[in-house]
């Protein structure tokens, strides 16, 4: 069973994180990573530009209107995403629990049904 | 994180919409500073026990207007005072409060706040110094390490300036929509310039200042979120992300300035550049452009070109020509010079350059420039004393030490060839 594990937080509070720290976290969450890379449980790790860099389109038809910002102003913003292969719902949140560990962010898992697995080249090959 | 890191950061996050309100009632920025602490204080000592309000910035403005009127009613009358934990008691009044805090309101209190710093009358370093202090609260000593002067001249310096800027008229009331674009240009120049202070280090103060390109940043997320369909801010902020992203190669072991053809690209920051780029697209499509976006695609394309031989000359020559029409000035020629001399070659660039001496003789890289295009057209005498000139003018033993490395380079292939021929 695929699932999302969405990360939310203030990203005023993550953009006030010194590179340090920052790097302390990736760290952290990709030694995390690295036994579920091995048995072939990981899908592609996500990192969002801040809601500024935001763009909505909202209405229908010719009320189709291009909006800068965000769909929603919200206090935590969804940052970003993991998809994983798990067996269970117990097992994914033993593993959000791991990633997770020391950071106050708020993750919320959610089931995912692939419709396509894509073809985007880069995705094969991207490491961060 | 701790409940004291996290208080931190939202006071942080706070200050500006909260400094903003405060000076709206008060109309004293020395009244706004002291409420702003007190209610601070209060979040300190609360928070831990009650846990977080839902709206941080409205609990601050409340309790801080009303300790603010308290102090003032206890100066005047000597009246009781109400139990502390009265008024940090908000209970249901935080849901009222939070939603009489409009949105609108509050986004002309934060631009209000940054516009008085820009005051005309004040000189660049001082409208940097007091938007520091006032909008982004760093400490006295913290601005005053920034700007590499003691501490006392610092306090005395902004003292000055916000004597000045409260003895003059602050525009108290709502802004029109004409004033209200007049007074982001002139926050936006004044963000540029905190950006500057910090970005234009070189050698062993950048530890620093390097916290100045941060707040920077900082401020121009805040001004984006408040005015997010503003291509002009969109430009700035991106403009200031993809030059900060280039910050870990700028500087060598030893703190020397590494020209951006000699950086290691792989130290840019991916993230900032991925934000940057975005915002310069985001901007693109509203089809207005200004010097900001203008500086920020040119940017981006240097961000882009993943070897320095992959830069897209040609385009920077041409978003320099644009730049230089809306925007005129010696310096942006000359940079357009730069890009020229890339594309075409250094006879056009040199043709470009030599109509500027009047205006840039006292300016150390117009030398330097000059200097490197005669070398490439084997004029090495004349090279020879416009780096020499260069080194003259050098304000930072960085920039003399870059260009010394040029007039090597000169000397050597001088002797190389001479011992060829």
């Amino acid at each position: 069973m695929l699932y999302a594990i969405l990360c939310y937080h203030d990203e005023d509070v993550v953009a006030s994180w010194s590179k340090a720290e920052d790097d302390a976290v990736l760290a952290k969450r990709k030694r995390v990573q690295k036994d579920f890379i091995e048995r072939g449980k990981m899908g592609p790790a996500v990192r969002l530009v801040p809601t500024t860099g935001a763009t909505t389109i909202r209405g229908a038809g010719s009320e189709q209107v291009v909006l800068d910002g965000p769909f929603a102003e919200t206090k935590e913003q969804l940052l970003g995403f993991y998809l994983v292969d798990c067996e269970n719902l117990d097992e994914v949140i033993d593993f959000a629990k791991r990633l997770k560990e020391g950071e106050s962010c708020t993750f919320e898992i959610r089931p995912v049904r692939l419709f396509e697995k894509g073809v985007i080249p880069e995705l094969s090959e991207a490491t961060a | 994180m701790t409940d004291l890191a996290w208080i931190e950061t939202a006071l942080v996050g706070a200050r500006p919409q909260v400094m903003g309100a405060l000076l709206r009632y008060f109309r004293d920025l020395d009244r706004a500073e002291e409420a702003f602490q007190e209610a601070c204080l209060r979040a300190m000592k609360t928070w831990p026990v009650k846990g977080p309000p839902r709206d941080p910035a409205a609990w601050l403005i409340f309790v801080g207007r009303n300790a603010e009127l308290d102090s003032v009613r206890r100066d005047s009358r000597n009246t009781e005072l109400p139990e502390d934990s009265a008024i940090s008691d908000l209970g249901d009044a935080e849901a009222d409060m939070a939603e009489r805090l409009d949105d609108s309101h509050y986004r002309d209190d934060i631009l209000r706040l940054m516009f008085i710093c820009c005051h005309p009358d004040l000189p660049a370093t001082q409208q940097v110094a007091l938007a520091l202090r006032i909008v982004c609260g760093l400490t006295v000593r913290e601005i005053a390490a920034a700007f590499l002067v003691n501490e006392k001249a610092m306090e005395q310096r902004i003292t000055r300036a916000k004597r000045r800027i409260m003895a003059a008229d602050v525009p108290f009331g709502a802004p029109g929509a004409a004033e209200r674009a007049e007074r982001l240009a002139a926050v936006a120049a004044m963000i540029y310039l905190i950006f500057n202070e910090g970005y234009s280090a070189s050698g062993g103060e950048e530890h620093v200042r390097a916290p100045l390109c941060v707040e920077a940043i900082r401020l121009a997320r805040l001004l984006l979120r408040l005015f997010p369909a503003e291509p002009e801010v969109m430009g700035l902020l991106a403009l200031m992300l993809l030059q900060h992203a280039r910050t870990p190669a700028r500087l060598d072991a030893s703190g020397n300035i590494v020209l951006l053809e000699d950086q290691d690209r792989s130290l840019w920051s991916r993230d900032m550049i991925a934000e940057g780029l975005a915002l310069v697209d985001k901007a693109m499509r509203h089809r207005r452009p200004g010097p900001y976006q203008i500086q920020a695609a040119i940017a981006a394309l240097h961000a882009r070109a993943a070897r320095p031989e992959d830069t897209d000359w040609r385009e920077i020559a041409l978003l320099y020509q644009m730049l230089e029409r809306m925007q005129p000035s010696p310096v942006v020629t000359l940079n357009r010079a730069v890009a020229v001399f890339k594309a075409e070659g250094p006879e056009a660039a040199l043709a470009l350059v030599e109509p500027l001496a009047d205006r840039l003789s006292g300016y150390f890289y117009f030398h330097g420039v000059r200097g490197a295009l005669l070398k490439e057209l084997g004029r090495k005498a004349e090279a020879r004393v416009a780096f020499d000139k260069a080194i003259a003018l050098a304000r930072t033993p960085a920039e003399a030490a870059h260009i010394r490395q040029h007039i090597d380079r000169l000397m050597k292939e001088g002797k190389t060839k001479e011992a060829a021929g």
